[in-house]
């Protein structure tokens, strides 16, 4: 074990860092769900990394990366979160589809969709819940009827982030007939096609964040299916480990909120309640060992380990430190918790709202300690 | 940066985990309970000739010059057998700050000795009647003693494989070795049992997985339903990031800064916190059983129990987790950082 950063590491830290103080937005981007100038102005920041060759460090040169190691992209993350950079709008394309791509895909789908991936060019959905398949995604109905070299796409697909201003989804569909977790393929469809319709769903902040999309004969070719036919449950059940094991959430995000939280309560214990100051302290305690915890996960991975089941432990275990820190906060506020913030100031109140999805999106908490109690501990199904 | 461990400490820890199964098991825990004794002389010669007493003396005192990262991997196996023998109060703490101040020291000779540490911060010392010396500290003068230099009273524990003693002593009677660093000791020994507790608390676990696929009701194993499910993976949640701290404390200890010793004290906080969060679980999961001599858990419940209070209380290590996150700068880029002042020293 050696905990520190090597000079590289740290170069690579002061070169991030430069780059981003002279490129992020001084005045904060609307938000990416709640208008289409908001979503199209975060293309553009997309656009603006990628001139710098930040799109999504860690892939490959050829598709669009830099070829980094897992721990210069937690470096990059911090000094992102940082710098306050606008929220990444492609985050089901870079950190979910994208890895899984490099997994799975082969090379001409590498080439054809990583690095417009990386630019922002084409931006992301997923399309997997369906009305009846939420927990329970073997239940999917959304079928794929091959013909010739395509496939026909109809079904129902929902809760799909971002699905109302992006370019593209990944679905995951059933051949028809088949049942549960066979037959199932991970394929992908533009949002503009014919045959799609996609209505927004108002979240409970207002944005129109997520969407449900009917698909009626939607004719897409066989390319667009990554991996082999009806090894679509695998395929997602690999970027569900992404998601919760590595990308999604990066610690940086939650140790820029307790850093926040910090001076929040140095700023207003004196009317604050003292017992929340153990509260503070506990939201510090917890981003940093959701920090540790993800530098030797990258550290395991990077010594040719790969993500297992204990990945569902990080989904809970970030999930629920982020309503607690923004519990905090509200709680620090007072009676001035409920008031929207005027624009430009740090908005407690909304962050809490978003966190109180944590444990509900990429799978439910409950799923997730299903998952630890039979894939971890070996409890019976 | 490397979060990994070697080849080396991987199999020390895996030879210690043989050592404490075959020598500590349930039915070890018991006839001893039976016989009223927290000391087994085969156990501890088992642990003396695998070298575990040796860990963390320096190799000119006749010690292995290991790091507090290979002890931390013993501790934590000590937890998982609920260790009743003060290893880590001997091995971790008291013998490397005695070889530190008195090398020579006569105690240090024999590596089956145990060593005791009455630090001011514990009012009780652990297995202070059979130490070989005693490790005493007054107005920042280190001193050291036999049990018959100073005055031993018994104070009864509810952990039945725990023995503790209130010391009291003449500074006249005893031997004056200089200062020493008590607070690399109170790190030490946080750390360590912090270790423990993520032993404690995955044996609390695993002996209740054990039970509950194994119990039936209403037809089917106890463990399949989710409500028990979940009681046992919010535990395992709690120790995945324990762990991680204890390791980050064990590789930065010797620093000894603001930020090394917030760590230490993080992990002494989150990993108790599991053992006693995974006891508690551990113990409604097995029901009436659970709450029954029969059943083993309550050894971890009340080893919890008593390492959380000891060496600095949750309010004393959570008040240095203050000092850290309010004096010192904080952000993504400060997970490993050190003291700015210390940094500066050193590079002078």
């Amino acid at each position: 074990m050696d905990l520190s950063y090597t000079p590289e590491q740290q170069a690579f830290r002061a070169e991030v860092r430069a780059w981003l103080a002279a490129h992020v937005p001084a005045e904060p981007l609307e938000h990416f769900d709640a208008t289409h100038a908001g979503f199209e102005a975060h293309r553009q920041w997309e656009n603006t990394l990628k001139s710098g060759d930040w799109g999504m460090v860690t892939w490959p040169v050829e598709y669009g990366g830099r070829g980094l190691d897992l721990i210069q992209w937690l470096i990059f993350e911090e000094e992102y979160y940082r710098a306050g950079a606008p929220g990444r709008v492609n985050q089901n394309g870079i950190f979910l589809l994208g890895p899984t791509l490099i997994e799975f895909g082969t090379h001409e789908q590498k080439q054809r969709f990583l690095p417009p991936m990386a630019s922002g060019e084409e931006i992301w959905a997923q399309a997997w819940s369906e009305p009846q398949a939420g927990s329970d995604l073997a239940g999917v109905r959304a079928t794929a009827t091959r013909d010739g070299d395509d496939y026909i796409l109809n079904g129902h697909k929902i809760w799909s982030s971002r699905a109302v201003f992006a370019d593209w989804a990944f679905g995951l569909f059933r051949e028809p007939g088949s049942e549960r977790h066979k037959g199932m393929s991970l394929i992908f469809f533009p949002l503009d096609a014919p045959g799609v319709t996609v209505n927004a769903i108002k979240k409970i902040n207002g944005h129109v964040g997520f969407a449900e999309i009917f698909l009626e004969n939607v004719r897409v070719p066989a390319f667009n299916r990554l991996g082999d036919e009806g090894q679509g449950w695998h395929i997602c059940m690999a970027t569900a480990g992404f998601e919760r094991g590595l990308m999604l959430r990066s610690p940086a995000r939650y140790q820029v909120a307790a850093a926040k939280l910090a001076q929040l309560w140095q700023s207003r214990q004196e009317s604050a309640d003292p017992m929340l100051e153990a509260n503070v302290i506990r939201a510090h305690m917890n981003a940093e060992a959701y920090a540790l915890s993800i530098y030797q996960t990258a550290s395991r991975l990077m010594a040719g380990a790969k993500i297992g089941p204990e990945a569902s432990t990080n989904k809970i275990f970030w999930s629920e430190l982020d309503i607690h820190l923004h519990q905090t906060a509200l709680a620090i506020l007072g009676p001035e918790a409920e008031l929207i913030p005027p624009p430009g100031e740090h908005d407690w109140l909304d962050d809490y709202i978003f966190s109180l999805a944590g444990p509900i999106y990429a799978g439910s908490n409950e799923i997730q300690r299903n998952i630890i109690a039979e894939r971890m501990l070996g409890l019976p199904r | 940066m490397d979060f990994t461990l070697n080849e080396e400490q991987l199999m020390f820890a895996e030879t210690a985990r043989t050592m404490f199964g075959d020598n500590c098991t349930p039915d070890h825990w018991r006839k001893m309970m039976e016989a009223d004794v927290a000391w087994d002389d085969a156990r501890w010669n088992a642990i003396v000739e695998t070298g575990l007493t040796l860990v963390l003396l320096p190799e000119s005192a006749g010690g292995l010059g290991l790091s507090e990262v290979d002890f931390a991997l013993i501790a934590r196996e000590a937890g998982y057998v609920a260790l009743p023998e003060p290893l880590v109060e001997s091995a971790g703490v008291a013998a490397p700050m005695l070889a530190a101040l008195a090398p020579d020291h006569p105690a240090l000779a024999d590596p089956a000795a145990t060593i005791a540490i009455a630090h001011p911060s514990n009012p009780f010392v652990a297995s202070a009647d059979r130490a070989a010396a005693i490790l005493l500290e007054k107005d920042g003068e280190t001193y050291v003693a036999t049990p018959d230099q100073v005055v031993l009273t018994p104070a009864p524990t509810i952990d039945p494989l725990r023995r503790l003693f209130r010391v009291e002593w003449d500074a006249a009677n005893v031997t004056p070795l200089g200062k020493g660093d008590w607070g690399l000791a109170l790190d030490r020994a946080a750390l360590f049992n912090a270790a423990m507790g993520l032993g404690l608390a995955q044996r609390s676990v695993d002996l209740a997985v054990e039970y509950a696929k194994e119990r039936q009701q209403f037809g089917k194993p106890i463990g399949s339903y989710q409500a028990v499910k979940h009681h046992l993976a919010s535990a395992q949640v709690a120790i995945e990031f324990a762990q991680p701290v204890v390791m980050a404390a064990a590789a930065d200890i010797a620093r000894q800064d603001a930020h090394s010793r917030a760590r230490v004290s993080h992990a002494k906080i989150v990993a108790l916190e599991a053992a006693d969060k995974a006891a508690r679980a551990s113990i409604q999961v097995h029901g009436a059983m659970g709450y029954s001599w029969e059943v083993d858990v309550h050894l971890f419940l009340k080893r919890a129990l008593a390492l959380t209070q000891s060496w600095g209380t949750p309010a004393f290590h959570r008040a240095r987790i203050a000092h850290r996150l309010f004096t010192q700068p904080n952000g993504p880029d400060q997970t490993f950082a050190r003291d700015a002042a210390i940094r500066e020293t050193e590079h002078a």
